[in-house]
């Protein structure tokens, strides 16, 4: 037997630490071979660590939420082969003032279910400790405080522990004991709370209840970033939206067209890569909307080429995918790299690089954009076009009102660098070249 | 003719009755009790507390008595005389206390209590015959029976003068100079043994081959033989067959018929649960024989009416009514309880008392547990040698497994008073190692306990 070190492996692109978002084990756990143990984040991607060895968990390098630098201790492993640690620092670093023994022993202590076989006391480490070392079982001698109850015994539970299950309607013979003889302690109880109340533990009352949980979220991994994120943009950045509304009928006949007559291989449109195109050509007309904002350094840099972020939502959050260089691709070109940005965002497997480095971003939610919004700016960028809800409004065209596909868009800029002239300059740039979709097409 | 209205009534004012009004007052529901005679029950006023009181009049006879010739404690008496009217009138003002204090308390949680007899009409109505003839109707959402039980009454051998329930037995103005106990239960051990002490020649008859024969053998051994010490006859194997002018006919084991000369006869043959006059012919409730089938909220086959106590079976005991009691108020005030115990101790007050809470041995086995049994005797224990009764022991009966205690039994004088503790160690699922664990005080017969469960690890310090 031995203990094995398990270390945070080099996750690549140069990063130095990550922040551990999810534990898969805990201490006690049998581990197999290749089966994960923590995922971990970097940026905006999360990365899950696999085990290297077959081996029980002897303890865990950190909380989740802590961030942990690539090579230091990620778990601590006891292996039936050789360990990678000497007797010597078999204590981890972080409670290296506590003996060796008492310390090995704590993890029976701490784990629900004693198993005997995770004999916690290392032949090693106790030969190594100084102080005595302790008797690794305080409970029940005959090893019966984690037997499961036979079928169709009564729980064991003193009077008190039953009336508090009773009172919240927790049927008792669902309860695993740990205490003596399988006896069910309170602190068994509040475990059961604990797990209920993700999952409305309160099912026991019928009714109307006033309803006095509160859950505590550990607000860690891409949640803590965008939080991060909209904290730094919206403290460092003085926002003006500007709202207008664009006739999208024609753009919308001449999607539908080359839908229709596209080849097999080519992808469907949505408006965006319409959108797309028009923002880089009214770029071209306001340089100044497409920069990166360093107000430290004092510096804005504007960029020749136009990286667009495309805000997609997935199922962890929010991420920006950045669409590389738009400027040098045609629009079904585009639609190919919207669509596929968009999928492996969701998947999961969008890269660190794709992640970063746009210039400018566009935010929609589709049929929920809604009338107008106020979108936050993509900090260090310098602005944002949000795209709201398409809708057949009446519009008056000098003798009567027609029917008229419309659309408006909601953008903000960063009044420092960008003044309202510019920003209004740019948006309506955006809505004649969508309204006269053909001036999207006429280069020079 | 009066008529009421209430959330919750009451029939029966016993200890199973009483607790329930108690109850249901505090939790604040309107309640009316209905009681024939005086709150209490059989309990307070003809059952547990009078002979208690009666056993403690003969205890200190029978103490002042022994001093009457040598004794290893040189104390010398000369002819104590018992003047049993004035011991009744004593044993009276005990239970008058105590019913008094009962009455209280029922008034104090704003419980209505009407005196009378009740008669079920329906499910939801009750009419109370009143003594001075009157009759009041009683509307109740929720009706608890805790009617009780009575003496059974043999049918060759009827109460009368001379042939007297325990009721009769406490209420004696002479003691007799020949009693025969019919029935050597343990209401009939406990007053058997009082009497004798007293100064009655006592013969005890009982149809089984030993007498207590719900405990084991174990158990009633140091009992048998303080009988035997006492002077007490008992005819175990034997029938009793009719009885004339002061002479009962018994047929003993061996088939023989004998007389035995008596001038009263005590037959404590078992209690029936009381539904007489009770109207249960106009409800439609499922009975489990006699008794009153409930379900472990105390609900009866029909909505709205619950029954408690001696009415719903054995063991026929008032502190199991009393935690039916509570819990039928706590169901009916819509909260989620249900019967739980672990255990409903009983005791035997004969001399020695005999105290057992959970399994005994064979039950335990019966039940499917690998046991570990150990007893420790109180002729090892320095308590029990200053008070001159050494005879007895504690006796654990715990799992093999996991040493969850599942039984503590004990036979000793004064162990009564440790039936608290058992039971406490049972309810609370302790283990061997709670109790070896926990610290004993010295010196009392209470350390046997935590020797017997040291036994029953190996380990016994004082064995």
């Amino acid at each position: 037997m031995g203990i094995l070190r398990i270390k945070m492996p080099d996750i690549g692109e140069g990063i130095a630490e990550a922040e551990l978002v999810e534990w898969h084990v805990a201490v006690g756990d049998p581990v197999q071979e290749d089966q994960v143990i923590a995922s971990v984040m970097t940026d905006k991607a999360t990365v899950e660590i696999p085990s290297s060895v077959h081996g029980t968990v002897v303890s865990l390098g950190g909380e989740v939420g802590s961030k942990i630098a690539i090579g230091s201790e990620l778990v601590r492993m006891e292996v039936s082969g050789a360990g990678n640690i000497s007797e010597e620092d078999a204590t981890p670093e972080p409670v290296a003032s506590e003996p060796v023994g008492a310390h090995a022993a704590s993890p029976a202590l701490e784990a629900p279910m004693p198993d005997p076989k995770a004999e916690p006391v290392p032949e090693a480490a106790a030969k190594a400790s100084p102080a005595p070392v302790a008797r690794p079982a305080v409970v029940a001698p005959t090893g019966g405080a984690s037997a499961p109850r036979a079928e169709g015994e009564k729980p064991l539970a003193s009077p008190a522990v039953r009336a508090r299950a009773k009172e919240a309607g927790i049927d008792l013979r669902q309860v695993q004991g740990t205490g003596p003889a399988g006896r069910i302690s309170h602190a068994d109880l509040d475990a059961v709370f604990e797990k209920g109340a993700g999952q409305g533990g309160g099912s026991a009352k019928r009714g109307l209840a006033a309803d006095t949980s509160v859950k505590d979220i550990k607000i860690v991994g891409l949640r803590r970033m965008i939080a991060d994120k909209m904290t730094a943009s919206k403290k460092h950045i003085p926002h003006i939206t500007y709202v207008e509304e664009v006739d999208v009928t024609k753009v919308e006949e001449l999607r539908a067209t080359l839908n229709k007559t596209k080849r097999d291989d080519q992808p469907k449109l949505t408006l965006l890569p319409f959108l797309i195109k028009a923002v880089v050509l009214a770029v071209r007309d306001e340089p100044v909307v497409n920069a990166i904002f360093d107000d430290e350094a004092g510096v804005v840099h504007q960029y020749g080429g136009v990286h667009v972020g495309m805000a997609v939502q997935t199922p962890t959050g929010l991420m920006v995918a950045n669409v590389k260089h738009c400027e040098a691709r045609d629009l079904w070109d585009t639609a190919g790299e919207v669509n596929r940005l968009a999928d492996s965002a969701r998947k999961g497997t969008i890269t660190r690089d794709e992640l970063r480095g746009s210039t400018i971003t566009i935010t929609s939610l589709g049929a929920l954009g809604g009338l107008v919004h106020t979108p936050i700016i993509n900090h260090p960028e310098v602005a944002i076009v949000g795209v709201n809800k398409m809708q057949i409004r009446p519009m008056w065209d000098g003798r009567e009102f027609v029917p008229r596909q419309m659309m408006n868009l909601s953008s903000s800029f960063d009044h420092r660098i960008v003044d309202g002239w510019n920003a209004a300059t740019f948006v309506q740039r955006i809505k004649q070249l969508l309204e006269e979709p053909a001036l999207l097409f006429m280069e020079g | 003719m009066a008529a009421y209205r209430c959330k919750v009534l009451v029939i029966g004012g016993g200890p199973g009755g009483y607790v329930a009004g108690i109850r249901a007052g505090q939790l604040g529901l309107d309640t009316i009790l209905v009681e024939a005679a005086r709150v209490g029950g059989t309990c307070l006023n003809v059952g547990c507390i009078p002979s208690k009181a009666l056993i403690h009049v003969a205890e200190q006879f029978e103490a002042a008595h022994r001093f009457t010739s040598d004794n290893a404690l040189g104390i010398s008496v000369s002819s104590p005389k018992l003047d049993l009217p004035k011991a009744m009138a004593w044993k009276d003002g005990v239970v008058g206390k105590l019913t008094g204090g009962v009455a209280g308390l029922l008034r104090k949680a704003k419980v209505r209590v009407i005196e009378g007899t009740a008669t079920f009409k329906d499910g939801k109505t009750v009419e109370v015959a009143k003594a001075d003839g009157e009759s009041d109707t009683i509307t109740a959402e929720s009706i608890i029976i805790a009617t009780g039980s009575e003496s059974v009454e043999l049918p060759f051998l009827p109460f009368s003068e001379d042939v007297i329930s325990s009721t009769g037995a406490l209420a004696l103005e002479t003691v007799p100079e020949k009693l025969c106990v019919v029935g050597g239960g343990y209401i009939g051990l406990e007053l058997g043994i009082a009497y004798s002490k007293m100064g009655s020649a006592v013969t005890i008859v009982e149809m089984a081959d030993r007498v207590l024969p719900l405990y084991d053998a174990e158990l009633t051994g140091p009992v048998t033989k303080r009988l035997d010490e006492l002077g007490i006859t008992v005819l175990t194997g034997a029938k009793v067959t009719g009885a004339k002018g002061g002479s009962v006919e018994v047929v003993d084991a061996s088939g023989a018929t004998r007389h035995i000369t008596a001038d009263k006869v005590l037959v404590t043959v078992g209690r029936r649960p009381f539904t007489k006059g009770l109207g249960l012919e106009n409800l439609a409730l499922d009975m489990d024989r006699a008794f009153i089938k409930i379900d472990d909220r105390c609900r009866t086959s029909m909505r709205g009416i619950y029954a408690i106590g001696d009415v719903t079976g054995e063991p026929m005991l008032a502190h199991r009514a009393m935690a039916q009691g509570e819990l039928v108020a706590n169901v009916i005030a819509g909260q989620n309880d249900s019967w739980d115990k672990r255990c409903i101790p009983a005791i035997c007050f004969t001399d020695p008392e005999i105290v057992s809470a959970g399994l005994q041995p064979e039950e335990a086995k019966k039940a499917g547990f690998e046991t570990i049994v150990a007893n420790f005797p109180f002729r090892a224990n320095g308590r029990a040698m200053t008070m001159e009764r050494e005879d007895g022991f504690i006796r654990i009966v715990a799992r093999k497994d996991n040493h969850l205690v599942l039984g503590i039994q004990a036979v000793g004088a004064g162990i009564s008073e440790m039936a608290a503790g058992f039971g406490l160690a049972i309810e609370m699922g302790a283990c061997l190692e709670d109790i070896a664990g926990t610290i004993h005080s010295h010196p009392t017969r209470g350390e046997a306990l935590q020797e017997a469960a040291l036994k029953a690890l190996g380990h016994a310090l004082h064995m």
